[in-house]
Order: C-alpha cells, then structure tokens, then sequence
C-alpha cells in the first residue's frame, strides 16, 4: 500500500519530537526506531547540503524553520520539490493561525497544530490546496468549540 | 505568544506542559509525569467534569515525550462517542495517535465513525472522515464504502474532498471495492473546486494504478484533463490559488502525474497530450521554486510518456538548466532525472556532460555523489582521456564515503576504454597511490596480472612503484604491488636505464632498504609483510653482491612472532641451504598470468599469501619445493652434460595448479609433514621392475607403464640397505631433447637405514619423435651430515623394446 507520503516529524535541534504523524499504520517501535533514524540524519546534516535524503525505500525532505526541523518522508516516485512546497505551505497555515508562529506556540498548543495540518493533509495526501479554505475552516471549528463549550458552562434550568 | 485571537488556551495542559519542562533532569522529569500520569487516570474514572478533553489532551502530550499512554485508548472510544465538539475533537485526535487498526479498541469506534458521518455539522464528519482515511481498517472501510460513496455525491465541497481521500484510504485498503468509486470518480472531474478536484485526481491515479482496465477506461478524461490544465496554466492571476506566480502548483503536479499514468506506452493518449506539455514547459516561470516544481513534473511525464522527440529534446535540456540552477535542491533532481534516462537519451545526455562533471566540485555531499554516478555513466571510449582527469582529481579530494565506489568505478572504466597499456597501468597506480585504502582486495591480483601482460613497460613500471614506495608505505594495497615489482623486476630496476621515465640510480641496498622498511614497518599488514619478504627473497637471484644481506634477513624472520611470516623465513632459509641448486628455477620470472587462469586467480607460484582462496592457503614454499624438482630441471644440463639432452619443463603454472589442486583436496592448512606424507603416488602394479642402480647399499629400481601411442610412465623405487639413515634424498632426471618429461612428487625424502621404508617417485613421458628413449638420473642424499651425489644412466625401460617404443 502506498500513500505519497508516509510520515511528517517535527524536531527540534535537540532532536526533542513536537510532532508526528504517521500516514501508514506502524507499530510503536517501528516509529520510535524511525524518530531516532530521522533526528539522527537530519542533524547530522551540513549547513548547505540540499534538502533531500534517501533512506530505505523513501525520500526524506527536509526543511529548518528557525529552531524547528520538518520532517517528510514521501514514496521514491514522488516529486521532491513539491513536497518542500507542502512544508513550506504547512508553515504558512501554522504562521497565519499563531501569528510569527515560534516553537513554543507548537509546544504549548500541539493540538491546534495537529488540526490544522488535518485540514490540510489527510491519509498522506493534500485535501485543500487553498490557504483560505484552509484558515477558514480552522476558524469555524474553533468557534464551533467555543460555541459549545459556552453552552456546555451555562447552568440548566 | 499569539496576537491572532485563536480559541482560548488549555489552560491545565499549559500548566502541566510548564511544569515538565521546567524538570531540570530526565529523572525528574520522569517524576513530573508519572505524577500527572496518576492524576489523568484518576480524572479518567471520574464522572463527566467538563475537563474530559484537556485530560486527554494531557496524556497526548506525554505519549508525544515517548511515554506509555495505552491507558487512554478506552477514553478515545468515550471521547469520541460524546456529544461534545470539544470532546469528539480530542478524541478523534487521540484515536489517530494512539490507536491503529491492530487494536482492539479501533473496532469499538467504528459504530461512533458511522454515526459521525451523517452528523448534521459538517465539522464533526469532518472528524470521522479524516480518522477514517488514517487509520480505517479493511472491516471499517467495507462496512463504510457505501456511505462514502454517498458523500462523494451528495455533499459540499467541504465534505466532498474530504470523501475522496477517504476512497482512497478505503480502494489502498480493499481494491475490490475500486470499481464502487469509478463512476463518481469521473463525475468529480467536472467539479470547480480545487479541493475536490485535487481529491479526485489522486482518486482516479489511485483507481488506474490497481486496476489496468480501469486505466483503460479513464483515458478518456485525457482531454478534459488537458483543458483543466490549460486554464491553470494560461489563466489569470487567482488570489485563492496563487504561488509565487504559479495557480495551484499542487493540483497541476497531481493532473500531470495522472497524465503521465493515461499517456505511458499509449501513443494516443500521449499525441493528445503533446501540445499541452510543451505549453507547460514554456510557459512556467522557473524563477521560483515552486514553478520548477511543475516544470521538473512536466519533465518526468513527457521523458515516460510516447511523447515526439522535439518534446523530448525540450525536457532533457530543462534538466540541462536545472544544472545550472544556484539552488543545489534544483541541481541534485536534474542529476537524479538524468541518471534515469542515461541509457534511454544518451547522447542527450552527453551535451550536458560538462556541467555534470562540474558538479563533482559542488559543495554538497548529495550532488557529489549524483555527479560521480553520472559521469561514470558518461564515460566512452571517445571522451576517456579527458574523464579520467576529472574522475581522479575527483577522488583526490572526494568526500570518505564516495572514494571506494569511485575507485571501483574508475578502475572498470580504465578496464574498458583504457587507451593503451601504460595509460591503464598509470592509472591504477595513480588511485592506488591517492586512495588505495578504499580499493576492493582482487585489485593487488588484477593490477599484477595488468602489469605481467605488459612486458614492454616492466621497467617503466617497477621504477614508477619503487619511487611510490618511497614516498609512501601506508597504502596497503600499492605497498604490495609495489614489492611484488621490485621482487620480480629488481634486475629492471637496478639496471637503472629506462626509456619511458628519468634515470635514476638504484643501488641494491637502496632495494633491500625499500623492502625492509615495508618489512619492519608498523603500518604493514602481515600480508603485506609477505609480499615484502617473498620479494626480498627473489632478489636473491636478481642481484650479484649483497646475497648475504637477504641470508640475514631471511633468517631473521625464521623467528619471528607472525606464524606466516616466520613459516616463510624457514622455508626461504631451507632455499638457500638444501635446496640452494634449485634456487634460481625457484625464483625465476614468471610467466604472463592469463586472466581466468588458474595461476591468476592462485597468485604467485612464488608462494604470496592470497586472501581470497582459502584452500590454497597452505604453506606456499612447500609444494612448491616439491613440484619444482619435477619440473624445472634446467640446471642438469650443465651437472649431466651431454648437449643433446635437454629438459622439457611443463609450464610453471600448470604444474603449479595441478601441485596445488591435489594438496589443497587432501590438506587444506596442513603443516609440512602431512603434506609429505599425504601425496600418495599411484602403484604401478604388476608392471615389471628393473635394477637400475645399487651402490652403497643405495637401490634404485624401475618399472614403467605404457600409457599411450608416445606416452609412458616410469615408476623409480629407492631403498637404502646400509645401516645408516639417509637423509635428503632426491632424484633428478634428464631425457632427450624431443622427449618431454614430467616429475611428480616424490613419497618423501628419508631413506631409513634396512630398508625399513623405500621412496617412489612418479616421471611421466611423453615421446612424440619416437626416438631412442635414454634417462639421466642424478641421486643425491645425505648421509651422516654428508651429502653424497652420483649418476646413472638408464638405457633400457621394461616392457619396452629396444628402440624405447
């Protein structure tokens, strides 16, 4: 079974994870394994090397955004270029939500970044190719939580 | 932190997120966790408190650290099945982090999924859609197949791209069920939203890539494909979709890689396709990125499509400017697209190679390596000379990891378009010289055997190597070849005289030193001390005056701590002592080593330690000493006289191989008694036997065997009757100069006193003249520490007649 894409990581320098997510079903210990391989790769990196490494069957793009690495892992037929462009336009949608979105922000709100790149990617393929769609959704279902929640804390008769 | 007023903060998730980070060791963090750990379990049994979704958020965050988090998996299922946004939100995030189709627990959420999908909010069966797509098992994908092929018809675009993706998790999961989605499929394409659109493109691909009649079926949409793509292409600026310049690169990558699929060997569809591709080509702005982006998809579809060879030349010379491209990540794909099609577009290919070469210089280790797989394709007879440049100064400075994939590869370019010997000769020494660390064992062999083929250049090479040695002895492999030269070709390099390079004296000391350096050198493998001592040895009979100064090192090493080294020093010693009259048959040039012969893949008669033939890998010097007699008898000649009689000696190597055949079956590792003692020469029985000597209590006896037409084999039976043991013993025989004989392996060498145990010795012939059949044969022992020599002629051989027929 292929997905274009199999696995998304965050990390930062250190190599401390602030994001996964799995495209393929795996096992916890294939993904720990996996974790350690990328953190490893990606760090070793030279500062001007090219953003594309092999590793197994995959290729792996890579980007650093200030003190966050994004991690990519697509099928060897897929086109690399266009896979940093999904990095990048991730980063867009994460900066437009948080606003100069920084590390702490993914740190502190890791579940708002994972519903925001839900309602951009889904099982490994790009659902929504427009950044408006994309925040508007993200606004609508906040509010629909806030909605509910206020609901929710209102005394019943 | 955050100005955009995004909803309100988890304010206990923070708190407990604060707190484990401030933990200043990774043992109190451990505490801070199992702490909160406790307390989310607690907060698990309780009733419904309104915090349900911040608990939950709490242990993602811990399971995300690399702690156990299973415990949760029940409270996805609850989460999930809650009325509550909030909840389901957090649920559904927690069923897609921490359960997979392989636990139980994913069943229990199938029945919520189902719900959820026909919610009345688009929001919540946006949940179970996308959970669905990332982790629906096969039950859970045909139990919901129907439903989804409902959405895909009858929804908002919103739910609609949403439900593509989830057919296509569903048809990666269960491919029957791709014949369910084929006709909404197709009625999506003549969708206007982009979402959607893009979800039914990757659907169709998903569709025809399992199913070849169904790709069949949607070459039909090729046309409609093909206007979607003009109006991206030519359309105006569109805000909602616009990069860089470019309208949505992602669906025009995803409808070119349907497109590449549709056209693949179908020169229909790839001739309607045509036009478009060339637009795209021409039309997309490579300034940016994501515009090459499109452009290198375009290039991938038309070089695997049918498409006409003008479009062909376009995309091979778009990746010739890719090449060009400041951004590495835009050179690296060129390199790896043209790599591809090397085979296919050669000489396409070969108009860019000066920009590929270049890029062995780059920077990157990525390119680096793209570059030299690319030029080592590029090589041909036509371009050698000048590749070969840039190759080895390539591997003078490559990066570590690169230089034995670049050695190997030089060496099979050399191999095929050398454009002469000493070219090729050159060129091994250079890699040998600049990275011979990294280069494959069956190099020092093949390089060998290069350098024996080429007799012209024995003296330009052997004073090429000894001038490397003395610059360099670290290099293993070079060291090796090196004083295997010097020890074949010493008298070359002493000589002094060379036409190919200057002249430089070389005294026989300045040889030995050479060689000792190696010998005593730390940075020398014990092979490599093999090779040094076995040359040392064969300069013996190469140089005139410092004979003593070998004698000296050879005994040397008769003690020496390595087994090998000192099994050779004893053997080298017993050369010079017993054996000193066979000495420079021992030691002789050898022949030309024939690639795939025996002897090439043996090594050295002259007994260098080979590593890669286990069997063989016997003391050397041994079965050599005892095929040698056999053989090479030249020097008889002058102890016999009679200028008639000349030796016939079979080939080195052929002797060589059959010595080495029969004792590496009976004794592989074995030490020299076994040998001796193994080799059992085969009883000539009931042949006639013929007193040919008796002297000194000393008999020699005869019998022979007919074997064919010109062919015969005589069995010679020593036995020694005085009262005191003989040591030593050996025979050697000489014959007519058309005659050719052959020695096997004698029994042994001791005669014990009463004729306790007698030697035999096997000699073939072979008489292809028929002419009168005399032997020579030389006896000589040792008697109480004295050596004892004497001849006898045989003129007449049992069961022939007089004429020897």
């Amino acid at each position: 079974m292929t997905h274009s894409m199999r696995f998304l990581l965050l990390f930062s320098r250190q190599g401390k994870l602030r994001l996964q997510k799995w495209f393929t079903p795996m096992s916890e210990r294939e993904k720990k394994k996996i974790i350690r391989d990328m953190t490893t790769m990606v760090l070793a990196r030279q500062p001007r090397s090219c953003n594309f490494l092999h590793w197994k069957d995959l290729k792996v793009i890579y980007k650093r955004y200030a003190s966050l690495y994004f991690c990519l892992a697509i099928e060897n037929q897929e086109n690399e270029l266009i896979a940093l462009e999904v990095i990048h336009r991730y980063v867009e949608l994460l900066d437009k939500y948080f606003g100069n979105v920084c590390e702490l922000d993914i740190i502190f709100n890791f579940e708002k970044a994972y519903f925001i790149l839900d309602e951009f990617l889904i099982g490994g393929e790009i659902q929504e190719t427009s950044k408006q769609m994309v925040n508007r959704s993200i606004e609508a279902s906040d509010m629909l939580q806030e909605t509910m929640e206020e609901y929710m804390s209102k005394p019943a008769f | 932190m955050h100005t955009h007023t995004a909803m309100s903060p988890s304010v206990p998730l923070q708190e407990m997120i604060r707190a484990i980070r401030s933990a200043r060791t990774q043992c109190e963090e451990r505490g801070v966790i199992q702490r909160e750990c406790a307390a989310i379990r607690a907060q698990f049994r309780q009733a419904d408190n309104g915090g349900r979704s911040h608990n939950l958020a709490k242990l993602l965050y811990v399971h995300m650290l690399g702690y156990p988090a299973h415990f949760g998996q029940m409270e996805c299922v609850r989460m999930i099945a809650s009325p509550r946004y909030s909840e389901k939100r957090v649920g559904y995030l927690g069923a897609m982090m921490l359960l997979d189709e392989k636990q139980d627990a994913s069943l229990l959420i199938t029945n919520s999924i189902k719900n959820d999908l026909s919610h009345s909010n688009q929001y919540v069966q946006s949940l179970a859609l996308c959970t669905l797509a990332c982790m629906g098992s096969a039950e859970m994908c045909r139990d919901l197949a129907p439903e989804i092929d409902r959405l895909l018809r009858a929804s908002n675009s919103y739910i609609k791209k949403k439900a593509a993706l989830c057919a296509v998790h569903i048809v990666r999961k269960v491919h029957e069920l791709g014949e369910l989605f084929v006709p909404a499929a197709r009625s999506l394409l003549s969708e206007k939203n982009h979402g959607v659109l893009h979800g039914a493109v990757v659907l169709i691909i998903e569709l025809c890539e399992q199913n070849p009649e169904t790709l069949e079926r949607f070459r039909k949409t090729v046309p409609d494909l093909v206007q979607i793509m003009k109006g991206l292409v030519l359309s105006g600026y569109s805000p909602e979709h616009d990069v860089a310049g470019i309208s949505d690169p992602f669906l025009q990558v995803r409808i070119l890689r349907l497109l590449r699929i549709l056209g693949r060997n179908n020169e229909g569809a790839s001739d309607s396709m045509n036009d478009l591709l060339a637009q795209v080509a021409t039309n997309t702005d490579s300034t940016k990125t994501v515009g090459n982006a499109v452009l290198y998809e375009t290039v991938l579809t038309v070089l695997d499509i049918k498409s006409e060879s003008g479009l062909r030349v376009l995309a091979v010379n778009i990746l010739g400017r890719f090449l060009l491209n400041n951004d590495r990540n835009i050179r690296y794909i060129a390199m790896t697209s043209l790599q591809k099609i090397v085979g296919t577009d050669h000489n396409a290919v070969q108009r860019h190679r000066g920009t590929i070469v270049d890029c062995l210089k780059d920077q990157d280790a990525s390119v680096k390596r793209r570059a030299l797989e690319l030029s080592l394709a590029l090589v041909s007879a036509s371009n050698i000379r000048s590749m070969m440049k840039e190759l080895l100064l390539f591997l003078s400075s490559c990066p570590p990891e690169l230089r034995a994939h670049a050695a190997s590869g030089i060496f099979n370019a050399a191999e095929r378009y050398a454009p002469s010997q000493r070219w090729h000769i050159d060129t091994m020494l250079h890699v040998l010289i600049t990275a011979g660390g990294d280069v494959r064992d069956e190099t020092v062999p093949n390089l060998i055997q290069l350098i024996t083929n080429a007799s012209e250049l024995h003296c330009y090479t052997v004073h090429k190597l000894y001038r490397a040695l003395l610059l360099d002895i670290s290099q293993q492999s070079l060291v090796q070849v090196a004083c295997w030269c010097i020890g074949e070709y010493g008298d070359l390099l002493l000589k002094g005289d060379c036409q190919e390079t200057e002249p430089v004296q070389v005294t026989e000391d300045d040889a030995l030193d050479a060689l000792e350096t190696v010998l005593q050198s730390h940075m020398s493998s014990p092979a490599t001390r093999g090779f040094a001592l076995t040359a040392t040895m064969k300069l013996s009979t190469r140089i005139t005056d410092n004979v003593d100064r070998i004698r000296s090192i050879v005994s040397i090493y008769g003690s020496c701590i390595d087994v090998e080294l000192q099994q050779r020093a004893v053997e080298y010693n017993a050369l010079f002592r017993k054996y000193d009259h066979m000495r420079a048959a021992v030691l002789e040039r050898m022949p030309v080593i024939e690639k795939n012969s025996p002897g090439h893949t043996n090594g050295e008669s002259t007994g260098e330690a080979v590593k890669d033939v286990p069997t063989a890998k016997m003391k050397q010097g041994e079965p050599l000493l005892l095929q040698q007699p056999a053989n090479q008898v030249c020097d008889l000649l002058d102890l016999l006289g009679g200028s008639e009689e000349t030796l016939q000696p079979g080939p080195a190597v052929d002797c060589l191989v059959s010595g080495l055949s029969v004792h590496a079956a009976g004794t592989a590792g074995g030490d020299l008694l076994d040998l001796l003692g193994g080799f059992e020469p085969a009883e000539l029985s009931p042949a006639p036997q013929v007193l040919a000597y008796d002297k000194g209590g000393v008999t020699l006896t005869l019998s022979c065997e007919k074997q064919s037409d010109t062919g015969l084999t005589v069995t010679l039976t020593a036995s020694n009757s005085s009262d005191s043991d003989l040591s030593s013993f050996t025979l050697q025989a000489a014959v007519p100069k058309s005659v050719q004989l052959h020695m096997k392996a004698p029994s042994g060498d001791s005669l014990p006193a009463r004729g306790t145990a007698k030697v035999t010795q096997m000699v073939v012939l072979n008489n292809p003249n028929k002419v009168n059949l005399k032997m020579r044969v030389r006896v000589s022992y040792t008697r109480q520490g004295s050596p004892f020599q004497d001849t006898v002629q045989i003129d007449s051989f049992p069961g022939l007649d007089a004429a020897g027929q």
